[in-house]
């Protein structure tokens, strides 16, 4: 298992080191640079600037130093937001976008998970149509319609909850951010738990444990969830590194100063370091998730093996 | 065995039906993609055709009607109107006694203490609300003058956004935008996985091994994140849009494509066009490629609403197409940064955006019941 999971970290450096070279080319051939404002800067002021952030110096060695620092750590200085580096920036944003994240996905898994279940249990019944039915508009619906469609009701039509902020962080703050980081992924969820649980229902080692005569209770949960919970496993990789590393439209419509919109100011700015430092963590994210679904995987199905 | 001797031989009357005319069948008898494709076909309708069919176009600005609600009466109201008499009125320095709006015209009867040049009449036309102004009687010598005009009404159904114009012309001009990078998008993403795959796929080996792994490397990377970037440093054109959205989008098509084409490849007919000389591009383009039409037609149902979601959001986060021009994802984000003062604009936008692609959805699962009921 060690050896496995080794394995695995070692293949992703080569990963890690082909998002950051091609993130880093892109922008870099890409016409426009961070000091290109509305109003040109003195030459000599730009002259310094370029100095200062080494921008001065050819791409090649700009990109060896860049590798050098990210890899003891060290991802630059924010070219716009002046008083942080980048390492700072991400440091500050990340636990607003991991708390936010981290509910998203409790609520997603979970509300996914048992309305598939029921919904497989009651199939073709009302419950089942009700489950379908919202998870179809969970999956339509993207959350930048449905953020501020709950926006209008809840705070504003009725105020009940909070507009968006962050405030105190208590947890009204939270609700209608996390209802819009969940539902399309809770969507998903209920209708990947649906399909599974009806065809695992229907095998052999299910209808035996019921010949048998065991509560359906213990059926379901210790005998077919088991099966039935793979292709939402999976599926956790994907979803829990986008919802933890947070979304550019729900902390936009919320205005919760996370690190999602890190990316997206980035770069509207041209702030290279920013933007490189929001892809790599993103990229980790990605990788760990990947590696802990895939370890999840072999204790789920004694069919997988690591070695 | 027993199954095959038992089917009954075809009688000789009963027509034979090709997988297409079942295919057909099928989706027709599916309700509710039906009503999709009706639904579909009445939004395309709406928003390429509209527009002809509205007075305002979409970059026309109304300076007085300013974030005005949605309303089928038309603008201005009457009250609205008796203000700016009043209002042309003092600035012509006449008093106004009477008023009346009759459908497009209006009439007015106005009163001075000196007599009335006939050339204030120009104070009228000057306001947004009135034109063609003329006088019809002058009485006391000309201290009181009776004048008759048109009143320029509009007709706001959806309201106007903050810079005054219409929200109707708007969402439909977002429509076409939509639509047309959702198709467009699609078939950059068809053609570029479908030769990607199929030669991947059909040539096998070491090729195969190297052309899948740079796909695999690609999935790994965070898209979302490479489309903002792309975009953003290249510029927000519209053919760059779709191009972008679709050159990230062939991932998942080039990987159906491929395995359909490793079934393929081991097949009679592809054997024959070998030993008949062809060379591997000609057997890939004219006999692997079109027997992957049925889960390409399939997978394209899916890739459309994917990349219309994909360009909303990326207008949302204002790197879409720039105004004047719009699309639904950027109306939504104007409407949400109004909630509070005009929730009309988010409505509006948000219910054709969400229509469109439920019913993409609905055409999408019942296209893909008819071509493949195994998989129902």
């Amino acid at each position: 298992m060690i050896a496995f999971i080794l394995r695995r970290l070692a293949s992703a450096v080569p990963t890690l080191f082909i998002v950051v070279t091609i993130s880093f080319f892109l922008m870099r051939f890409a016409p426009g640079g961070p000091f290109n404002l509305e109003r040109p800067l003195p030459p000599a002021t730009m002259e310094n600037l370029m100095r200062t952030y080494h921008l001065d110096q050819p791409l090649w060695r700009q990109y060896m130093t860049y590798l050098g620092n990210a890899v003891t750590g060290d991802f630059g200085p924010s070219y716009i937001y002046h008083d942080n580096n980048v390492a700072q920036l991400i440091g500050k944003g990340l636990p607003y976008s991991m708390e936010l994240g981290f509910y998203a996905l409790l609520l997603a898994v979970i509300g996914g998970v048992i309305a598939g279940t029921v919904a497989a249990l009651k199939q073709n019944s009302l419950i089942d149509f009700a489950v379908m039915s919202v998870s179809t508009i969970g999956v339509t619906v993207p959350n930048f319609v449905v953020g501020p469609v709950l926006t209008l009701i809840f705070a504003i039509m009725l105020s009940w909850l909070p507009a968006g902020g962050w405030g105190d962080g208590s947890f009204r703050f939270l609700i209608l951010p996390i209802i819009a980081l969940a539902l399309p992924q809770l969507a998903v969820f209920a209708r990947l738990t649906r399909g599974s649980m009806i065809e695992a229902l229907n095998t052999d080692h299910i209808r035996t444990a019921k010949a048998y005569g065991l509560p359906v209770r213990s059926v379901v949960i210790t005998h077919a969830m088991r099966g039935a919970l793979l292709p939402v496993v999976s599926y956790l990789a994907p979803c829990a590194a986008a919802l933890l590393t947070g979304s550019a439209v729900v902390e936009t419509i919320f205005t919760i100063p996370g690190v999602g919109r890190y990316f997206v100011l980035g770069a509207i700015n041209r702030d290279y370091t920013l933007v490189m430092g929001t892809v790599i963590l993103v990229a980790i994210f990605v990788i760990v998730f990947n590696l802990v679904v895939d370890i999840l995987y072999g204790l789920l199905d004694p069919r997988v093996r690591h070695d | 065995m027993t199954d095959i001797l038992q089917v009954p031989a075809a009688s000789p009357e009963t027509k034979g039906r090709s997988l297409f005319q079942l295919a057909l069948i099928r989706f027709r008898r599916n309700r509710a993609a039906m009503a999709g494709c009706i639904m579909l076909l009445l939004i395309a309708i709406f928003s390429f055709v509209g527009p002809f069919f509205s007075p305002h176009s979409y970059d026309q600005v109304f300076p007085s009607y300013v974030t005005i609600g949605p309303s089928l009466e038309p603008r201005p109201d009457a009250s609205t109107l008796q203000e700016a008499m009043e209002g042309v009125a003092t600035r012509a320095r006449v008093t106004l006694t009477e008023f009346a709006v009759e459908g497009e015209t209006f009439t007015a009867t106005v009163t001075s203490e000196q007599p009335i040049d006939p050339r204030s009449t120009r104070y009228f036309d000057r306001a947004n609300e009135f034109e063609n102004t003329s006088v019809v009687v002058t009485e006391d010598d000309g201290r009181t003058m009776k004048v008759q005009g048109l009143v320029d009404r509009e007709y706001f159904p959806f309201g106007t956004d903050s810079n005054g114009r219409d929200l109707l012309v708007r969402v439909m001009l977002g429509g076409q935008i939509s639509l047309a990078v959702g198709l467009l998008a699609s078939l950059v993403s068809l053609g570029i996985g479908v030769v990607y795959g199929a030669t991947s796929g059909y040539i096998g080996g070491r090729v195969d091994n190297v052309m899948m792994r740079l796909v695999e490397i690609l999935y790994s990377l965070p898209f979302v994140f490479l489309v903002v970037v792309l975009v953003v440093f290249f510029g927000r054109s519209f053919i760059l849009i779709f191009l972008v959205i679709g050159a990230v989008e062939w991932l998942d098509m080039a990987r159906i494509v491929r395995g359909q084409t490793l079934a393929l490849k081991r097949r009679e007919f592809v054997g024959a066009a070998q030993a008949l000389g062809l060379t591997d591009w000609q057997i890939i383009r004219r006999h692997i490629i079109p027997n992957t039409i049925g889960p390409v037609i399939v997978f394209v149902t899916v890739v459309v609403p994917k990349v219309i979601l994909l360009e909303s959001f990326l207008s949302f986060l204002g790197l879409g197409v720039q105004a004047p021009l719009t699309s639904w994802g950027a109306l939504i984000s104007e409407g949400a940064n109004n909630i509070q003062s005009a929730p009309w604009l988010l409505i509006f936008p948000a219910i054709f955006f969400v229509v469109t692609l439920f019913s993409l959805n609905f055409v999408g699962d019942g296209l893909r019941d008819a071509l493949d009921p195994k998989d129902r």
